[in-house]
């Protein structure tokens, strides 16, 4: 074992998330443990026993890598990205809401004060409807920002490693490079610049689709590429590197990984792509298109469901 | 024409028909609104979801398609696949909060210049109407 002074420093921090990212680093298994021994972990509430003020307490700049998973969608996330990027020499924004906004990403649909009055009183499961919501004082809540965003939309971020859950390939290697003392450059994606299609085991054929399905709609078959089934997979529009584990187990793709690079907007991408290639037989001036998209009945759902709060319109409309 | 700010259309005009309409709509001398801003592309199926997606979002008021008449095509199919698109892109921006007179469809031949000048005085009326778009991506952050 190195002397504690020599490991790299490694903290992990949580925005608006579920916490599935710090989940994925169990998916490690065994060589968490040659991790854990490798670096000291100076803070990590999901993980170890440590508190706000052992990463406040910690100099500037001293910490190797600081990674950040959730979206930022309150004061509390704000606060604890500008803390992680001032402690930290390499921000990463870890996971598909630290990258893009991810889940969190898609209140920028509504106005945050709906949703959280909706949330806190509206619900018909909750008791006490009358009880107002506490900003101030003991208890108080943190006040939401007027939308979510991503990370390097809040601070300077140096790394990206999206996907819901981070892949283990993609966490092993930003570890490996960690470990042994390799430079990362900043901008660097954990992620392939090639699409999901290149991992994907399908076979493709002929893109033409009749109809589209949404995917508890149909059995669809488990060799051929389900986008040419009529099931929407955003596997064309989105990053590689998680080896297309959701289509190689039968799921559609749904674009964790975000935009190729270049692409900026991966939704639009898939949009143009499958306008290409739902077509109408016998297509003439007068066909009818009124039902072609029919089945789409949620375009920002369906194209935009981690990457709403970083795509080029960002958010609906302000009022 | 009364005072009112310029307004920005964006229109993206296919080469073969639709900026040929233009084109003679300008040599023939037709006066039409100035808030227009065409752009030649090869075709109307060039038109990408991203190009309109992105002059919304960096300030476009209104953004313009216009491509050959259907079973006009130079490349036979192109309008059809840009009509598909259209119809797709516009569920997105009716759920994003964009007008529906902001982003609008038209076949427009390559002798109809008469027609170019009818639909960017009709198009920038209704825009006007509706005022600037003023696309925010990011709300500030004012702490």
């Amino acid at each position: 074992m190195k002397p504690e002074s020599a490991k790299p420093k490694i903290a992990i921090a949580l925005g608006a998330t579920c916490s599935g990212c710090d989940y994925s680093l169990l998916d490690l298994g065994p060589s968490l443990l040659d991790v854990t021994d490798a670096v000291e972990i100076v803070y990590w509430p999901t993980g170890i026993d440590s508190k706000l003020e052992d990463l406040e307490a910690v100099e500037d700049g001293s910490i190797d890598l600081v990674l950040f998973d959730g979206a930022v969608v309150n004061e509390d996330n704000l606060e604890m990205a500008r803390l992680c990027r001032k402690k930290a020499k390499s921000l990463v924004a870890f996971g598909s809401c630290g990258a893009y906004g991810g889940i969190p990403g898609l209140i920028n649909t509504g106005s945050p004060k709906k949703i959280l009055l909706e949330v806190y009183q509206g619900l018909p499961s909750r008791s006490d409807k009358s009880e107002p919501l506490k900003f101030e004082g003991e208890g108080a809540l943190p006040k939401m920002l007027g939308q979510a965003y991503a990370l390097d939309q809040v601070v300077d971020v140096d790394v990206y490693l999206p996907g819901c859950p981070p892949p283990l390939k993609l966490v092993s290697s930003l570890f490996g490079d960690v470990l042994s003392g390799k430079p990362i450059a900043k901008g660097t994606y954990y992620a392939s610049s090639r699409s999901v299609c290149y991992e994907c085991k399908r076979v493709k054929e002929n893109k033409d689709i009749a109809t589209l399905h949404r995917y508890h709609e149909i059995q669809p078959d488990p060799k051929r590429c389900l986008l040419e089934q009529g099931i929407i997979c955003m596997g064309p529009a989105t990053r590689g590197g998680c080896e297309a584990v959701c289509c190689n187990q039968n799921q559609p793709c749904r674009g964790c990984l975000g935009p190729l690079p270049n692409a900026e907007d991966s939704g639009s991408e898939m949009m143009s792509a499958l306008a290409s290639i739902v077509s109408l037989s016998n297509e003439s001036k007068d066909s009818d298109y009124s039902a072609i998209f029919d089945d789409i009945n949620d375009t920002i759902g369906s194209f935009y469901t981690f990457t709403m709060a970083k795509s080029l319109l960002g958010r609906r409309k302000v009022e | 024409m009364s005072e009112r700010k310029r307004l920005r259309i964006v229109a993206l005009l296919c080469r073969w028909c639709s900026y040929a309409g233009a084109d003679l709509a300008g040599v023939s001398r037709t006066k039409y609104a100035s808030d227009v801003l065409p752009i030649k592309v090869p075709c109307s199926a060039r038109m990408d979801p991203q190009l309109v997606i992105r002059a919304f979002s960096e300030g476009a008021d209104g953004v313009l398609l216009a491509g050959c008449h259907p079973g006009d095509c130079h490349y036979l199919k192109g309008n059809y696949k840009a009509l598909r698109r259209f119809m797709l892109l516009k569920k997105y921006t009716s759920q994003m909060g964009i007008e529906d007179e902001r982003l609008r469809l038209e076949w427009i031949s390559a002798s109809e210049g008469a027609r170019y000048a009818e639909v960017v005085n009709e198009m920038s009326a209704r825009v006007a109407k509706l005022g600037p778009l003023n696309w925010r991506r990011e709300i500030p952050i004012e702490t």
